[in-house]
């Protein structure tokens, strides 16, 4: 990230509609991605990296880039690095 | 030509003994939107792009090649020690009276992979849209497989897989920028 850069989410939600009708219990919160691929454009020069070995972990040297995704299932454990 | 290096591009590790995620898996091997029809539609593109992108094809679609290599390592841990009855729980009944254990590029529900997925219409953009398209289609599946796992090494795997679509991504989306670019004007960051 650089200095002054402004850092979007990368996921985001909405609530779909719900019917009094609805024959099963209602998902009241959905969540869909929005990658980093989206804001950048052209990668501009001097992005931060990660170390050699992170990078190679995270599957990218770009920290912007960096997206992990956790179900929420996941989540509710608290799974994160 | 290529090199070939005997290790996979991130280690595979699955802790649960659950086939039935095998079956899941490999919708991203044989699937429409698949390591298979990726590193193919890709290595098949980059004759008839303009060259400045030709590079970053061959760079991607050798690199697809290797994340076959690792759902296929998913698939095969997941299944080499399934007894027939194990795989016919699992929902891979049909695929046993097939293949027995083998690997095949079917989808997850069985669906053969066909060329008819993939496509190179020499036109540079249409061409490089799909691919963006592509990219983000695996990530979903990549999200809906994370979803459906409850394996914590095998989604560690998976959420790799995932981060490298959407590197593909910004890349062919950078791609697209460099030839969308006018003669003699200057890069603005
Ligand atoms: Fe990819």
């Amino acid at each position: 990230m650089q200095k002054g850069m402004h850092m979007p989410s990368w996921y985001k939600t909405y609530h779909p509609y719900v019917s009094p009708m609805d024959p099963c219990p209602p998902i009241t919160t959905k969540r869909y991605s929005t990658p980093p691929n989206l804001y950048l454009g052209f990668q501009p020069p001097g992005l931060e990296q990660f170390t050699p070995s992170a990078a190679l972990k995270a599957g990218t040297l770009w920290k912007y880039f960096y997206d992990p995704y956790y179900s929420t299932r996941e989540m509710k454990k608290g799974v994160r690095e | 030509m290529w090199f070939y290096e005997k290790k996979l591009q991130y280690p595979v590790k699955v802790s649960t003994c659950n086939p039935m995620l095998a079956k899941f898996l490999i919708e991203q091997y044989g699937g429409a939107d698949g390591e298979l029809a990726a590193a193919l539609r890709y290595l098949n593109q980059r004759y008839s792009i303009p060259d400045k992108v030709v590079g970053l094809l061959t760079d991607i679609g050798t690199e697809e090649f290797a994340h076959l290599e690792m759902i296929a390592t998913m698939v095969y841990k997941l299944t080499k020690d399934a007894t027939p009855e194990q795989m016919k729980a699992a929902g891979l009944g049909d695929h046993y009276a097939n293949h027995d254990n083998a690997l095949f590029y079917h989808d997850a529900s069985g669906v053969p992979w066909t060329a008819a997925y993939i496509q190179a219409k020499g036109d540079p953009i249409a061409d490089l849209y799909e691919d963006i398209a592509a990219e983000e289609k695996a990530r979903a599946t990549y999200q809906w497989l994370i979803d459906l796992s409850d394996d914590p090494d095998l989604n560690d795997g998976l959420r790799y897989l995932r981060e490298r679509e959407v590197i593909h991504s910004q890349r062919f989306r950078e791609a697209v920028e460099i030839l969308k670019e006018e003669r003699d004007s200057k890069k603005i960051f």
